[in-house]
C-alpha cells in the first residue's frame, strides 16, 4: 500500500526488473530471514536460556541487537492495534469515552517499570517454563511504554476530523468501517506517525531496561543488549559497555534510515493542508522502492488487498454510530446506570487496594514512602531547571542558524532515542572510583536521556521564529536582557514547553533505574521514590511496589495537572506564532 | 431532461421546521414551516443572508440533519439519513487530501459497492466531462481552486444522482475562476450532458442566482422562511449587462433590504433589537470607511447598494449587514436597495479621530442596549468592574452561543474604539480603567 500509486499505463513495462529491483529484493529477503530466526528462538523452553547464556562475546552482539529489534517492532505491531481499536471506541462511544479517556490519561503516568513486577509474573505463569512468556512479559512492557501517547493522539485526531470530510463521506454513503479506513485512520497519519516514532525513542529505553529483570526469587535474562549489558556491570567489563553502546548506535541508525525515514516521507500526502509545502521529507530507501518495477508490480496484490478490507461491508453496531446529525436524546436513565456502575467499581476497586495494602503495611509506609516521592519530585524539579538553563540559550543559538540547526537538528533527535541507561555504568564507575556521593551524583542520570527533548524542542522553535520579529527587534535595538526576555523566549516557549513536559515525564521513570545503580558488587543507592520501588521490586516485596506506584502516579498527575498543563495552556492560548 | 414534459417532483418538503439548542435551554427555531417541491429538470436556488436557515435546509435534504418535525420526502420516501440518488457538492470542497484526484472521484462508487473496471471507466468519463484531463494522478493540494471544486463536481456527478445540491459551490473562488466554472457547468446543463435530473443551489449571491436558477426562493432570516419565490424566465446563456437581467436583479436587492427593515431598532422592544440583538462583528475601521465612500463623490451620501457592493468588491450580504450596523448606529438607513448617509453620519465624515469617537460612544450608548447596560453595570458597581460571563449568560437568553461570542466580540471591539471601558481578555473582565 505504501508503494500504490495509480499508474494504468505503466503495468506492462512494469514486470520488466531494474537494478532497483535488485537491491529492494536484496533488502526485503535479509528482513524476512532474519525475523524467521528471530521469531525461532523465542520458542525454545526457558532451560535453553541456561544452557546458551548471554555472553559477553561481542560477536553474538548482532544477534542480540537483532533480538531486542524484534521485541521492539512486535510492541509497535501491538501498539497500533491497540490504538486503533481503543480510540475508535473512545471517539465514536460516549459512554466509552467516560471511562477511557481518563483511564488513559493515568496509565500515560504511570511509571513502567513498576509494572514489570507484575507482568512478569503474570506471563511467566501463562506459558510456564517457555522463553516465549518471558518474551511476552517483555514486550507487554514496551507496549506500555508506547500506546498512550500514541492513543491519545489518534483519539484527538479522530475527535477533530473536518466537518466537510465527515458530511461529504455520509453524503456519498460511505460505511462506519469504510468511514474508518478513509476517513479517520488517513487524517489521525500525521500525528500518529510522529507519536509513534516519540514512542519508538522512548521504547529503546525500556527494552533495555527489561531484558534482565529480577523479581524476588525469579531471574529472567533474556538474549538482547540490554541483558548483555547487565551482564557486562557484573562482570565489570567496561569494554563490554562501550561495544553494546556501539551496536545500539548502529541499530538505531540503522532503524531510522531504513524504517522511519520512509514512512515519514510516505506518510507526507496523509498532511492535512490545502498547499503544497516547500520542503517535503525525502528517504533514499523510499526512492529506492519507488524506483523498482517488479517489486511494485509484486506490491500491487496487497495494495488490492488492502483496498477490499477497507471496503469490507462490515455493519457497525447501532450504539456505535455516530449520532447522524440526528439529536438523538441520549437517554438519561441508561446514563445514570453507566455513571452508577463506574462509581460503583471504582469504589469497590479502591477498597480492595486498601484491603490489600492495610494488611501489611501501615500509615507510616504511607507517609515514608509519600516522602521519598517528594525526594524524587525535587530533582525532578532541579534537574528540568538545570537542563533548561543549559540547553535554552544553545538551543536558540543554534535554531537561529538554519545550517547549523540542520546538521544539529537529527543529532538531537538521535541522542533522544538512545537508551540513556545503557550510559549508566560509564558514570557509576566514575562515582565509584572517585568516592561521590551517591544522592547527589546518581541524579543526572534521570535526564541523561531525556534532556534532549528540550533540546531539539527549542532548536524547532528557535528555526520557526519568524525573521520579520527578529528583524524588528534588531531595529528597534532590542539587545541582551530584553531581548531574551521579551522577544525570543515568548517566541519559544510553547515549543520548550511540549519539550519540557517530555523530559520531566521521562525522568519520573528514569528514577526507577537512575537511583539504583551497581557496578560488580559496589551497589550504589539514592534516596527516593525510585529507588524505593527498585528495592520493593528486587525484594518481591509487591504491596510496596503497588504503594510505590500509587504514590509515583499521585505525584506525577499532580505535577502535570498544576504545572504543565495550565503552562501548556498559556503557551497555545497567548505565545504560538501564526 | 426529456421528462420535463410530465412535470413529477423529485423532492418534497413540507412545513419543515429546524431549531437548534441554545445556551439558556429553550430552543433556536431556525427554519420555520418552509414548503419546497422540485420537480425534474430545473434548477432551484436557496437564496438568503447569512444565518437564514438556508444550508441547514440542504443539510435536511441532503439526510445530514435530520427535521425537529414536517417531513421531508426524496422521490416519494422520506429521508432518513443520506438518499440515495442525491449527491453533494461542498464549499470548502471537502476532498479527501490523502487520495489522487481519480481516487476522489472513485470514493463514491466504492461505497456503492460497483465493481473496479466499471468504476474506472465511470469515473474516467466524469473527469473528462468536467475538463479535468491530465489530471488524474495529481493530489487535491497541487490542484488550483477552481480545479479542486471541479474535482468536487466529478465526485458528485459520477455517481449519477437524480439530484444535485450544491452549498455554496463558488464562493470559496475567486471572481474570475467563479465565472469560467459557473458557465461551464450550465453549458453542460444546456446541452443536457449532465448526468442529473435537477439542481438545488444554495446562494448569497443574488447575481448568482439569477444567471443559473429556474426559480429562486427568497429567505428571511430569524427563523428562516421562504419569504417570496421568484421564477426566472431569460433563456440561458444569461446576459449580466442584459436590461431585464439588471432589473431582477434590483429588484431582488430591494425585496432583500425590505425584509432586513423589521430587523431595524426601534426603541420598544421589537423582537431582536433589545439587549437580545445580535450584532455581527464588523470593524470600526470598515464602518467609518464606509461613511468616507458614502459620503465622498460619486455617491454624496446616497448609494444604490448593487452599484456600492459592486465597486467595493463586496458580496451582497456583507454589504446587507455593514449597511445594517450603519443604520442600527442611525449613522445612515437602508430603504428598496439603497444606503443613505443620515445627518449624523455626515456629521462623522467631517470629524477628527477623536471628536469620530466621541459620536460614535453618543451613538452606542443611546441605541445598542447592550453598550448601554454594560455601561450603568460598570458605572453602579464599587469596583467599576464585571466579567464577561455576566453578559453573556443575558445574550444567551436570547441566542445561542456562537451568536453570543460574535456579539460579545463585537461590543469589546466597538467598546474599545469608543473607549466606553477596558476589557481584559485573559481575566474577561470589563472595567472603567484605561491604562495610563
Amino acid at each position: 500500500m505504501a508503494l500504490q500509486d495509480i499508474r494504468p499505463a505503466a503495468v506492462a513495462q512494469a514486470l520488466r526488473p531494474n537494478i532497483w529491483d535488485m537491491v529492494a529484493l536484496i533488502l526485503v529477503t535479509g528482513a524476512m530471514v532474519l525475523i524467521v530466526y528471530g521469531g525461532e528462538q523465542t520458542t525454545a523452553p526457558l532451560s535453553a536460556l541456561d544452557v546458551a547464556p548471554v555472553s559477553l562475546d561481542p560477536a553474538n552482539l548482532p544477534l542480540y541487537a537483532l533480538r531486542t529489534t524484534m521485541r521492539m517492532l512486535l510492541a509497535i505491531v501491538c501498539s497500533i492495534i491497540f490504538t486503533f481499536i481503543y480510540a475508535a471506541l473512545a471517539a465514536k462511544s460516549r459512554r466509552a469515552e467516560m471511562v477511557l479517556i481518563p483511564l488513559l490519561d493515568i496509565l500515560q503516568s504511570v511509571p513502567i517499570l513498576g509494572f514489570l513486577t507484575f507482568t512478569v509474573v503474570f506471563f511467566m505463569n501463562l506459558f510456564p517454563g517457555r522463553v516465549f512468556g518471558a518474551e511476552l512479559a517483555c514486550v507487554f512492557a514496551i507496549f506500555t511504554s508506547q500506546a498512550w501517547n500514541m492513543t491519545f493522539s489518534m483519539y484527538q485526531s479522530m475527535r477533530n476530523v473536518p466537518k466537510d470530510l465527515e458530511e461529504a463521506s455520509q453524503s456519498f454513503h460511505l460505511s462506519g468501517w469504510q468511514r474508518f479506513w478513509r476517513l479517520d485512520v488517513p487524517f489521525a497519519m500525521p500525528g500518529l506517525i510522529w507519536n509513534t516514532m516519540m514512542s519508538m525513542s522512548g521504547g529503546w529505553f525500556f527494552v533495555v531496561a527489561s531484558e534482565a529483570i529480577t523479581v524476588g526469587n525469579t531471574t529472567v535474562t533474556l538474549p538482547g543488549i540490554g541483558s548483555y549489558v547487565a551482564l557486562g556491570i557484573e562482570k565489570q567489563n567496561l569494554p563490554a559497555i562501550g561495544y553494546a553502546i556501539l551496536t545500539m548506535l548502529l541499530v538505531i541508525i540503522a532503524y531510522d534510515q531504513l524504517l522511519f525515514r520512509p514512512v515519514v516521507a510516505w506518510a507526507d500526502k496523509f498532511r492535512f493542508e490545502q498547499t503544497a509545502s516547500a520542503s517535503a521529507p525525502t528517504s533514499w530507501m523510499l526512492d529506492l522502492f519507488r524506483r523498482t518495477r517488479a517489486l511494485r508490480a509484486l506490491s500491487l496484490p496487497f495494495a488490492a488487498l488492502n483496498k477490499i478490507i477497507s471496503n469490507l461491508h462490515i455493519a457497525v453496531p447501532a450504539s456505535l454510530k455516530m449520532a447522524s446529525g440526528k439529536h438523538r436524546q441520549p437517554s438519561r436513565i441508561i446514563d445514570a446506570l453507566w455513571l452508577g456502575i463506574i462509581v460503583a467499581s471504582t469504589g469497590y476497586a479502591a477498597w480492595r487496594i486498601y484491603q490489600y495494602l492495610s494488611a501489611t503495611l501501615s500509615l507510616s509506609d504511607v507517609l515514608s514512602a509519600f516522602g521519598y516521592g517528594l525526594i524524587t519530585l525535587a530533582r525532578v524539579v532541579v534537574l528540568i531547571a538545570l537542563a533548561t538553563l543549559i540547553w535554552v540559550p544553545i538551543g536558540v543559538w543554534i535554531g537561529l542558524r538554519p545550517k547549523l540547526a540542520e546538521r544539529v537538528q537529527p543529532l538531537a533527535q538521535f541522542l533522544a532515542a538512545f537508551p540513556a541507561n545503557l550510559a549508566f555504568p560509564v558514570f557509576v564507575v566514575g562515582i565509584v572510583r572517585y568516592g561521590l556521593n551517591a544522592n547527589v551524583w546518581l541524579s543526572p542520570l534521570m535526564i541523561l536521556g531525556t534532556q534532549w527533548y528540550i533540546l531539539f524542542n527549542v532548536i524547532a522553535g528557535a528555526s520557526a521564529f519568524p525573521s520579520d520579529l527578529r528583524e524588528a527587534a534588531s531595529s528597534l535595538h532590542l539587545k541582551g536582557w530584553r531581548w531574551w526576555v521579551k522577544v525570543v523566549l515568548p517566541g519559544i516557549f510553547p515549543y520548550y514547553i511540549t519539550g519540557a513536559i517530555t523530559a520531566s515525564g521521562g525522568s519520573w521513570n528514569a528514577s526507577i533505574v537512575a537511583e539504583v545503580a551497581s557496578w560488580g558488587n559496589t551497589h550504589l543507592s539514592a534516596t527516593g521514590l525510585g529507588a524505593y520501588i527498585a528495592n520493593a521490586t528486587e525484594n518481591g516485596d509487591f504491596p510496596r511496589v503497588v504503594l510505590g506506584i500509587a504514590i509515583m502516579c499521585i505525584l506525577v498527575t499532580l505535577f502535570n495537572r498544576l504545572l504543565w498543563r495550565p503552562l501548556y495552556a498559556f503557551g497555545e492560548r497567548r505565545l504560538r506564532l501564526g | 431532461m426529456l421528462d420535463q414534459i410530465k412535470p413529477s417532483s423529485l423532492l418534497d418538503i413540507r412545513s419543515v421546521c429546524r431549531s437548534f439548542p441554545k445556551g439558556s435551554g429553550e430552543d433556536l427555531l431556525v427554519l420555520d414551516k418552509v414548503d419546497l417541491t422540485i420537480h425534474s429538470g430545473e434548477i432551484v436556488g436557496l437564496l438568503g443572508r447569512s444565518g437564514s436557515g438556508k444550508s441547514t435546509l440542504l443539510r435536511i435534504i441532503a439526510g445530514l440533519v435530520a427535521p425537529s418535525s414536517g417531513e421531508a420526502k426524496c422521490r416519494g420516501e422520506a429521508i432518513a439519513g443520506p438518499p440515495n440518488g442525491v449527491a453533494m457538492v461542498f464549499q470548502s470542497f471537502a476532498l479527501f487530501p490523502w487520495l489522487t484526484v481519480l481516487q476522489n472521484v472513485e470514493l463514491g462508487l466504492e461505497a456503492l459497492g460497483i465493481e473496479a473496471a466499471e468504476r474506472r471507466t465511470r469515473a474516467l468519463a466524469a473527469i473528462d466531462l468536467i475538463g479535468l484531463d491530465g489530471f488524474e494522478s495529481a493530489y487535491p493540494k497541487e490542484l488550483s481552486g477552481g480545479m479542486r471544486q471541479r474535482v468536487g463536481f466529478a465526485r458528485a456527478l459520477v455517481v449519477h444522482p437524480d439530484l444535485l445540491l450544491m452549498d455554496e459551490p463558488f464562493s470559496a473562488l475567486d471572481v474570475l475562476t467563479a465565472e469560467t466554472l459557473r458557465t461551464d457547468l450550465i453549458d453542460l446543463w444546456i446541452e443536457g450532458r449532465l448526468p442529473i435530473k435537477s439542481v438545488l443551489i444554495v446562494t448569497h449571491n443574488i447575481e448568482e442566482a439569477v444567471l443559473l436558477c429556474d426559480r429562486i426562493l427568497v429567505f428571511s432570516s430569524n427563523p428562516g422562511r421562504v419569504a417570496a419565490e421568484i421564477k426566472v424566465e431569460l433563456p440561458h446563456p444569461r446576459n449580466r449587462l442584459d436590461p431585464t437581467f439588471r432589473q431582477l436583479v434590483d429588484s431582488i436587492y430591494a425585496r432583500m433590504t425590505q425584509r432586513a427593515e423589521p430587523r431595524s431598532p426601534s426603541i420598544e422592544g421589537i423582537h431582536g433589537t433589545g439587549v437580545g440583538m445580535v450584532l455581527n462583528h464588523i470593524s470600526s475601521n470598515v464602518l467609518s470607511g464606509l461613511i468616507e465612500t458614502l459620503a465622498g463623490a460619486p455617491y454624496n451620501g446616497h448609494a444604490d447598494l448593487p452599484v456600492l457592493a459592486n465597486s467595493l468588491q463586496l458580496e451582497a450580504d456583507e454589504i446587507f449587514h455593514f449597511g445594517e450596523a450603519l443604520q442600527l448606529l442611525r449613522f445612515a438607513q437602508l430603504s428598496e436597495g439603497d444606503l443613505v448617509l443620515s445627518d449624523a453620519g455626515k456629521r462623522f465624515a467631517d470629524l477628527e479621530t477623536d471628536a469620530r469617537k466621541r459620536l460614535f460612544a453618543e451613538h452606542l450608548i443611546n441605541y445598542v442596549p447592550i453598550m448601554g447596560l454594560i455601561r450603568r453595570v460598570l458605572d453602579e458597581r464599587p469596583s467599576h468592574t464585571a466579567p464577561a460571563a455576566r453578559f453573556r449568560n443575558e445574550l444567551e437568553d436570547y441566542m445561542s452561543e456562537d451568536y453570543a461570542d460574535e456579539t460579545l466580540k463585537t461590543i469589546v471591539s466597538w467598546g474599545r474604539y469608543a473607549e466606553l471601558f477596558a476589557y481584559d481578555e485573559q481575566s474577561e473582565l470589563f472595567s472603567l480603567e484605561n491604562p495610563h
